[in-house]
């Protein structure tokens, strides 16, 4: 199958909920509302044979709404495909469903997550910091969290 | 003339019989502190020779220095007692350990009779410490102290890996002294003495007293090979050496029971690692190959055979990986405790019909 | 009668012998038995996806040895393969270049193996193994330090090309080194693969179901030793793989003795790529023609302003892309590592998400060794292969 199809798949069964889809380089990318994201993770495992979550990612893309993305990276080991599913979060209300339920991989991929973008992941088992220390204040990976830490002289880069 | 040598006897001669006994335990001593010493450079030698690197080489000529180098410097390292151990049993358990190796020695003949004529008179003197009647019985309860420096190291130490180290010790020692008991049971019955010099004597009668065979010796390795099997791989156990080194596994427990020593105690751990080696060395080789017998002068065979088996020792260590606890266990009660028995009543059997 | 029994809590490491690097793991013991398994890691969190946000493309590439820095060139290619899809020059990439890159990178997959195999070796007590390893490494690391100048860093791929073409009279070493592996991997295999203590220690022990291992995503020799037969060098070929004839081995047991089996035969089958990319290797240019993003080569560099200027430019601002975002994979030593970079149109990335395998697969440990004896952990934690560098980044 190739990816049109799946993709217009997606689109038949959840049309309310694809909002957007991109094909840069020959990778497709399809951007869904956050709210039904375990629904159609589900939906892309059991019928199209995504059974492997390479990644999980949150990019935070500050000064735009909504803020926030949590990426997902599909692999299909059979037909050796992948697809790119991406969920918006905003800012104020930073949290989205976990997948752990439907990838057991999910869980470090979005404790991490969690650690690095505060980015909430609801019914999550066990979401601690995995990365920073369990006392780390912030959360680094954000555009406005400084280069060089906290309560220092801010970097000015490499080449500025 | 020939004279008849006589036995040096306290109660006949008491000074000269203290001052004999004193040469003998110096000796002694000194020439096992010395074996220790330098099994330690051979086995680092050795194991680098078969690692395809070089082992110690800077200190002195070929590294022979190491030893006496590695000893000054833990003899100056600081040492320390955690607050949380308890310091009496801390203090006392390398020494626990190191006293029962070489307190074994004493009982093992290094070679034949010394002869020397004093006042007159030609005496014998046994290339032996003392010969006790019972001396393989002594040997095993040597052994068995031993464990209690283990166990009490890992105890005093109050922490969790010395603690799992001194648990895995007993449990192995007490799991493995049985079949290694066992194991040298069908030797006594064959030599019917338990004086490790009367079971050498046994020995030195040609193969089977067959006077045809007396090109061989009737070292009793050849009519005990199960025996001896299972004392070698009891013995390896027994001291802690790999495949069988559970207690100190230091990829897993760190170091195990001497994980919180330092400084010269954790020096006497590893001195009694080397002298148990030696100790059952000799044991061995009394025991199976013939003591002082063979070709050489007396204690030259013994040295020979004793290194053999060192060698073998360490030979194993390059080779083998670590058995899991529960493997240990298993091959402990389920393997060689059986074997020792059947050993045990075969040899019972085939003397009844000889 | 209940016994009263009460579990013992140890934390092995971040000091341990066997953690492999400053892995934390807190056990629950009941005697010897481990009840429940946390590992806690990050002790070597460097920050490098953030710091990535902060330079230019090719400032990145040594961030990049520093992941998993048993096999630095694997992590360079996944990089740069990133960096020229985001570009859209993956077709302009020279044959040489592409030939040089799979010879790399299955040296730096022998050189993963041979730590791995040394290392795991150890952990279960075959101290001479260990050594042995270690004397082969040494070759590749001399084979590294020619071409890049680093034994470990090497910093060798750039973007569209390589940082330097091969040293005359490295091919013939490199092929008598490729040509002596499978002779080393028996040597191995006699002293472990029959070895009964060896059998006992590794078959049946951190078994993993196919299921489970695709669950938790689990990757690379790790899933292969479940019986799943998924190569992305075969699958999804990249830098010209798909040329090369070789096999991937998989096996079905899914405990630690086959997962070592097919690292094993993965290391045999290294080297048979490796001669046959020397066999395919003939002169060419090492830098693709790309003067707006690729650096020019040296010697224009000095003779031509116009290479100059490029150079100039590309050093000190780097080059731009056009707004995307990617994601790019390669079968390192350890499963897929894969880069996910997003652009913005500017010099530097704007997100760069690293998917590091061993990160994944230690998520896999706790359920491997729970119920399992302790001495297990140790075999599973080697068996893993796992590399503290890449889990924190």
């Amino acid at each position: 199958m190739s990816d049109q199809v799946i993709v217009e798949k997606l689109k038949e069964k959840f049309s309310s909920e694809v909002l957007n889809i991109v094909e840069f380089r020959g990778e497709t990318t399809v951007t869904v509302k956050k709210e039904q994201i375990v629904d159609i993770c589900t939906f892309m495992r059991d019928d199209f044979g995504y059974n492997l979550l390479c990644d999980l990612c949150g990019v935070d893309y500050l000064g735009k709404a909504p803020r926030f993305m949590v990426v997902y990276n599909l692999y299909n080991i059979t037909t050796k495909q992948r697809i790119r599913i991406k969920a918006p979060v905003e800012e104020q209300d930073a949290n989205i469903d976990t997948v752990s339920t439907v990838w057991g991989t999910a869980n470090w991929h979005e404790r991490e997550c969690w650690d690095l973008l505060g980015i909430k992941f609801n019914n999550h088992p066990d979401l601690r910091r995995i990365l920073m220390p369990a006392d780390w204040e912030g959360h680094p990976l954000r555009k406005d969290y400084p280069l060089q830490g906290p309560d220092r002289e801010p970097y000015k880069g490499r080449l500025s | 003339m020939v004279m008849t040598p006589e036995v040096l006897t306290l109660s006949e001669a008491p000074w000269l019989f203290t001052g004999v006994m004193l040469v003998k335990i110096i000796v002694a001593f000194v020439a096992t502190l010395l074996i220790v010493a330098y099994a330690t450079y051979a086995e680092r030698k050795i194991i680098g020779r078969m690692q395809t690197r070089m082992g110690p080489n800077m200190t002195g000529p070929k590294g022979l220095l190491q030893p006496i180098a590695d000893g000054l410097k833990l003899f100056f390292k600081e040492d320390i007692i955690p607050s949380q151990a308890h310091w009496f049993a801390f203090i006392l358990a390398p020494m626990m350990i190191l006293a029962p190796a070489f307190i074994s020695i004493s009982v093992i003949p290094f070679g034949g009779d010394l002869h020397f004529t004093y006042d007159g008179i030609l005496y014998a003197v046994p290339m032996q410490i003392t010969d006790l009647n019972i001396g393989v019985l002594f040997i095993v309860a040597m052994a068995g102290l031993g464990v209690y420096g283990i166990v009490l190291a890992g105890l005093a130490s109050n922490s969790k890996y010395a603690l799992l180290g001194g648990i895995r010790s007993t449990a192995q020692m007490i799991s493995y002294e049985l079949a290694v008991g066992l194991s040298i049971v069908a030797i006594f019955m064959l030599s019917e003495t338990l004086s490790l010099r009367g079971i050498v004597a046994v020995q030195q009668q040609p193969l089977w007293g067959l006077e045809s065979l007396s090109f061989i010796p009737n070292w009793y390795i050849f009519c005990q090979p199960l025996a001896f099997c299972l004392f070698v791989i009891g013995s390896m156990a027994e001291i802690n050496r790999t495949p069988f080194d559970l207690p100190e596994a230091e990829t897993e427990l760190v170091s195990g029971f001497c994980t919180e020593y330092s400084a010269m105690k954790y020096a006497l751990f590893f001195m009694a690692e080397y002298a148990n080696m030696i100790t059952v060395s000799a044991i061995a080789t009394t025991l199976f190959l013939g003591g002082w017998g063979g070709p050489f002068y007396g204690w030259i065979n013994f040295l020979i055979k004793v290194f053999a088996f060192m060698f073998f020792f360490i030979w194993i260590r390059a080779t083998f990986p670590r058995l899991r606890y529960d493997q240990l266990m298993f091959l402990g009660w389920k393997i060689m405790l059986p074997l020792a028995l059947v050993n045990i009543v075969i040899t019972g059997i085939a003397i009844l019909l000889w | 009668m209940a016994a009263n029994t009460e579990t013992m809590t140890i934390n092995m490491g971040p000091q341990h012998p066997s953690t492999h690097g400053v892995l934390q793991l807190i056990l629950e013991l009941d005697g010897e038995i481990v009840v429940k398994a946390t590992p806690h890691i990050g002790f070597l969190h460097r920050g490098i996806e953030k710091l990535s946000e902060h330079r230019t493309y090719h400032q990145t590439i040594p961030l990049t040895d520093r992941l998993d820095y048993l096999a630095p060139m694997s992590n360079n290619l996944g990089y740069v393969l990133a960096v020229e899809k985001l570009l859209g020059i993956t077709d302009e990439i020279p044959e040489r270049v592409q030939r040089i890159r799979v010879i790399m990178t299955e040296l730096t997959r022998l050189k993963s193996h041979l730590v791995w195999l040394a290392c795991h070796a150890l952990d279960i007590g075959a101290m001479t193994v260990f050594l042995y390893c270690f004397r082969e490494r040494e070759c590749i690391t001399d084979i590294y330090e020619k071409v890049s100048g680093a034994r470990m860093t090497s910093n060798y791929f750039r973007v569209g090309g390589l940082a330097d073409d091969l040293p005359d009279g490295l091919e013939g070493e490199i092929r008598t080194f490729a040509e002596s592996i499978p002779a080393h991997v028996e040597e191995y295999e006699g002293l472990l693969t029959g070895n009964r203590i060896w059998q006992k220690r590794t078959i049946g022990v951190g078994e993993i179901s196919a299921e489970a291992a695709i669950d938790i995503g689990i990757t690379g020799p790790a899933l292969r030793a479940t019986g799943v037969d998924w190569d992305l060098r075969r699958d999804n070929p990249y830098s010209g793989y798909d040329d090369y004839e070789f096999e991937v081995p998989v096996r079905k047991g899914c405990d630690t003795f086959d997962r070592y089996r097919v690292r094993l035969d993965e290391m045999r089958q290294s080297a048979l790529i490796i001669i046959q990319a020397l066999d395919k290797l003939k002169p060419g240019p090492i830098l693709a023609d790309c003067p707006k993003v690729v650096l020019p080569p040296k010697k224009d560099v000095v003779n031509n302003i116009e290479s100059l200027i490029h150079h100039f430019k590309i050093v000190t601002e780097g080059f731009k892309t056009e707004p995307g975002e990617i994601y790019q994979s390669v079968e390192a030593p350890k499963g897929e590592l894969g880069f996910y970079l997003i652009a913005d149109g500017s010099a530097y990335p704007f997100r760069m998400k690293i998917r590091p395998p061993s990160f994944v697969n230690l998520q896999g440990l706790p359920q491997m060794v729970e119920g399992k004896l302790l001495a297990d952990v140790i075999a599973v934690i080697g068996t893993l292969d796992i590399v503290l560098g890449e889990i924190d980044r």
